[in-house]
């Protein structure tokens, strides 16, 4: 008789919804969460404005000052060329943020455009797009983007698109199961009912409640795009050279491990603090969003 | 009763400071069956549980004195309240379904009792099992105790609840709302059943917010509201001549005595109709019945199941509803009565027969033609809170269904809005409240309301009072009737619940099984029905007053 333990429903006053709300609102923050969110402001002040935080030009070349450690001049030493390791790595903010959020933006439209259709679509429709996406699914993120750059080509904006493609799938995924759910919701039949038409309830009622788990997904997964476009940098097939961008800076570290390991372990902590600073932040938003009802 | 079974005194319950059971005190006699009676949130729930030790996590319990059977339960240890627990006082939950554990066949869920408190052999427990689910009325008991919850009937699965409630013969039986999910005959069953477990030395506590249900088993009706006993007294002296106010308001309310025309809330909750509020009685004036707005004729449709098998849902329903009248359709669960209602609204294509509205062809129009229509029949659902979008305002929801038939944006639509919430009871206070922090009541209105807003001629009713307390009950079926006087809108009304049908219908529809087994005026179907089925259904009604003829 387990279902004894539950608490006694018919308690709670009118009041009620809005006091759990606040209650949650008000919910502790974790430090964990807290160092991971001042951490993202920072990376969205150097990728605005990198030069208030850079203390030198990133393409400055000082051929003598080269492999420089960690010293009081440069605070993470210098590369091959001589330049400042620190103000590379601020300067590679910008187009790190513009890859992790711009692929996010694409592949959530791209994947809620596909959702959509299958949602609303015939058994035909559904079918085709579905089998499509569970063979995507079934092919590593990273292996996908890589089939995209070979077939459109190297370069930052390829980057982005390819990121992107690769997880359109996770997103069209969740937006059809949400609009399955949604278009057999009670208040889209009372909306059909009153006579607007199909293409305005989907508009109106379907779309919206359908995307509101996808906002909470997609939090999550510029993480994992950021990661992605950095792995793609690393090959070679993104940004060219000259450019501060993290995952080229690690792969020209790479070549210089044995002399200067620094080189290498800074763009590649930048990297894995982000990921894991946006993963941190996008789940407290999930698991606050989950307490609510709506 | 020099010596009751159960003595409560003063007992108060908190939940995080809001006192829910404010110092209510009563005695169970042996051999008695007191009724706790209240509306949603009046507190009668958390008095039963707290007789168990089961409040839920947040809650304190006091109390000066809680005897049961001679034992001060006040100084009970959690290990000792286990032993009272299920074996002398049984508990009967409220829903069957999410009660009983999903995954364990019901035998092994009234075996648990025998084993925590008896010291009976694996084979004598099935045995007893057996005993069990078949003096409670289940048939062919060997093989149902194999069976899981879902494979069962809302009513099987009460009485197997039942069944482990009393597997260990306890003094008291408490019985939170027995029969609150059950159909019309199954809830005659189960009220039966419970009936002859009265013993003559045991006592019962049931608990529940319908008057009629507990007139039928209870000795003395204590009536909660708002964590006090208001009254407390023998049956046949609360029902029949009750004390209090409170406690008249719930009998006025019950809407099974009254025919058509009387009202049932104490105050009238429609405001007066605004000044310019021509709109709406464009029409027609009243209740001249100025012909057949919808007429269906052999309606039939069927289902392709999750087996593979076509099952008839509906089958050759015809019936006429004239402008300003309402035509009440009854029914137990599963007899087809949503699904027809849901044709007639056009959102489900009959697989034959045929809708047509003042004389035209409905049922039989295109995507688009019809949509023209549509505002011409509205809806409300049993479940308001589902039908608006989660994320819209309650003018939001309004202007919707404004907006639809071409009502400018704007401060006038705004008025509008807020006219059509003076027409319902509510004012301009609501525009900006979101349906999820209003109470059911005050829901049910704002889906009046939008239904209100196209000036449709039909408003289909899926059971709209079902979910609501019975004075609210009252007051929404009040607004129903006078919107008809005032607008002249027809209603097609489905309930299960007799007693609301017979209140609001000019014309009734039984259904059963998918087809109409009688039909005719309301006068005529409920005092001399014709079929059998009709027979036993109102003779399912549990009544307030033996006499009544519902």
């Amino acid at each position: 008789m387990t279902a004894l333990d539950v608490p006694v429903a018919a308690v709670p006053t009118a009041t009620s919804p809005t006091a759990r709300r606040r209650r949650s609102r008000r919910r502790a923050i974790r430090p964990g969460v807290a160092l991971a969110a001042v951490f993202l402001v920072l990376l969205v002040v150097a990728a605005l404005v990198p030069e208030w935080l850079a203390p030198q030009d990133p393409l400055a070349l000082s051929p003598d000052g080269a492999f420089l450690p960690p010293g009081p001049g440069h605070l993470l030493g210098t590369d091959q060329t001589g330049r400042d390791v620190l103000s590379r790595i601020i300067h590679g903010a910008r187009p790190t943020l513009i890859l992790g959020l711009g692929a996010t933006a694409l592949a959530v439209t791209g994947g809620t455009l596909l959702g959509l259709l299958a949602g609303i679509g015939g058994r035909f429709v559904e079918g085709t797009l579905m089998r499509l996406v569970d063979v995507a699914l079934a092919v590593p993120d990273l292996l996908l983007a890589l089939v995209v750059i070979t077939l459109v080509g190297t370069g930052t904006s390829n980057v982005l698109f390819a990121v992107a493609f690769a997880s359109v799938p996770y997103y069209a995924r969740i937006v059809r199961a949400q609009v399955h759910v949604v278009r057999r919701a009670t208040y889209v039949e009372a909306a059909t009912t009153l006579g607007l038409s199909r293409s305005a309830v989907i508009a109106r009622h379907v779309l919206p409640n359908a995307l509101k788990p996808l906002v909470v997904l997609a939090t999550i997964r510029i993480g994992d795009a950021i990661a992605n476009g950095a792995s793609l940098s690393f090959l070679g097939l993104g940004t060219p050279p000259p450019a501060a961008e993290w995952g080229s800076m690690l792969s020209t570290g790479i070549q210089y491990i044995s002399n200067d390991w620094f080189m290498l372990a800074v763009p590649g902590l930048a990297i894995t603090l982000t990921v894991l600073a946006v993963t941190v932040v996008g789940r407290d938003l999930r698991r606050r969003s989950e307490g609510r009802a709506s | 009763m020099a010596d009751p079974l159960l003595t409560v005194q003063n007992l108060r319950v908190d939940f995080d400071g809001v006192t829910v059971v404010d110092g209510i005190s009563f005695t169970i006699g042996r051999g008695e069956c007191l009724a706790l009676v209240g509306e949603s949130g009046s507190g009668k729930s958390v008095t039963s549980r707290s007789l168990v030790g089961l409040t839920g996590t947040g809650a304190r319990v006091q109390v000066d004195r809680l005897d049961f059977d001679g034992e001060d339960l006040t100084r009970l240890s959690q290990r000792r309240w286990r032993r009272v627990r299920g074996a002398r006082i049984g508990f009967v939950l409220q829903d069957a379904l999410s009660s009983l554990d999903g995954l364990r066949p019901i035998g092994r869920e009234v075996a648990e009792p025998l084993a925590l408190h008896t010291r009976l052999t694996r084979t004598a427990r099935q045995r007893r099992v057996v005993e069990l689910l078949a003096s409670v009325g289940v048939p062919e008991p060997e093989v149902r105790a194999r069976q899981y919850p879902y494979q069962l009937s809302g009513g099987l699965r009460q009485r197997a609840l039942i069944a482990s409630a009393i597997a260990c013969a306890p003094r008291l039986l408490i019985a939170d709302e027995p029969t609150t999910a059950l159909d019309a005959t199954v809830q005659a069953q189960v009220l039966a059943l419970l009936e002859t477990l009265k013993t003559s030395d045991g006592g019962m506590l049931v608990v529940s917010h319908d008057l009629a249900v507990v007139a039928r088993l209870a000795d003395r009706i204590a009536v909660m509201r708002d964590g006090v006993i208001v009254e407390q007294g023998p049956t046949a002296q609360v029902l029949g001549d009750p004390r209090h106010d409170y406690t008249r308001a719930l009998l006025a309310a019950v809407p099974g005595t009254r025919p058509k025309g009387t009202r049932l809330s104490a105050v009238p909750v429609a405001s007066e109709p605004a000044a310019g509020d021509t709109a709406t009685s464009a029409s027609g004036d009243g209740r001249s019945p100025a012909g057949d707005v919808v007429e269906a004729r052999g309606l039939t449709k069927s289902f392709l199941g999750p087996d593979g098998v076509r099952r008839t849902v509906v089958s050759d329903v015809s019936f006429t509803l004239g402008q300003g009248r309402t035509l009440g359709i009854v029914g137990e669960s599963g007899s087809g009565k949503t699904t027809t209602a849901r044709m007639v609204l056009g959102v489900e294509q009959p697989d034959a027969g045929e809708v047509r509205l003042h004389g035209r062809d409905w049922a039989g129009l295109g995507q688009a033609e019809r949509r023209r229509e549509r505002r011409r029949l509205q809806v409300i659902y049993q479940d308001p809170l589902s039908s608006f979008d989660p994320r819209y305002t309650v003018e939001r929801v309004i202007g919707e269904a404004l907006g639809v038939i071409g009502h400018p944006r704007g401060a006038a639509r705004r008025d509008r809005t807020v006219e059509l919430l003076e027409q319902v009871g509510l004012d301009a206070g609501y525009l900006g409240r979101r349906p999820l922090e209003m109470s059911g009541g005050q829901r049910q209105r704002v889906a009046i309301a939008r239904a209100l807003a196209p000036e449709p001629e039909v408003i289909v009713c899926d059971e709209p009072v079902s979910a609501l307390d019975v004075s609210v009950q009252a007051q929404v079926l009040d607004l129903l009737a006078d919107l008809q006087q005032r607008l002249g809108v027809s209603y097609l009304f489905i309930s299960h619940d007799l007693g609301v049908i017979h209140h609001v219908s000019d014309q009734v529809l039984v259904m059963k099984d998918g087809s109409v087994v009688e039909a005719g005026d309301t006068a005529q179907i409920f005092e001399r029905p014709q079929h059998a089925y009709t027979r036993a259904l109102l003779a399912a009604v549990p009544r307030l007053h033996p006499t009544s003829s519902i």
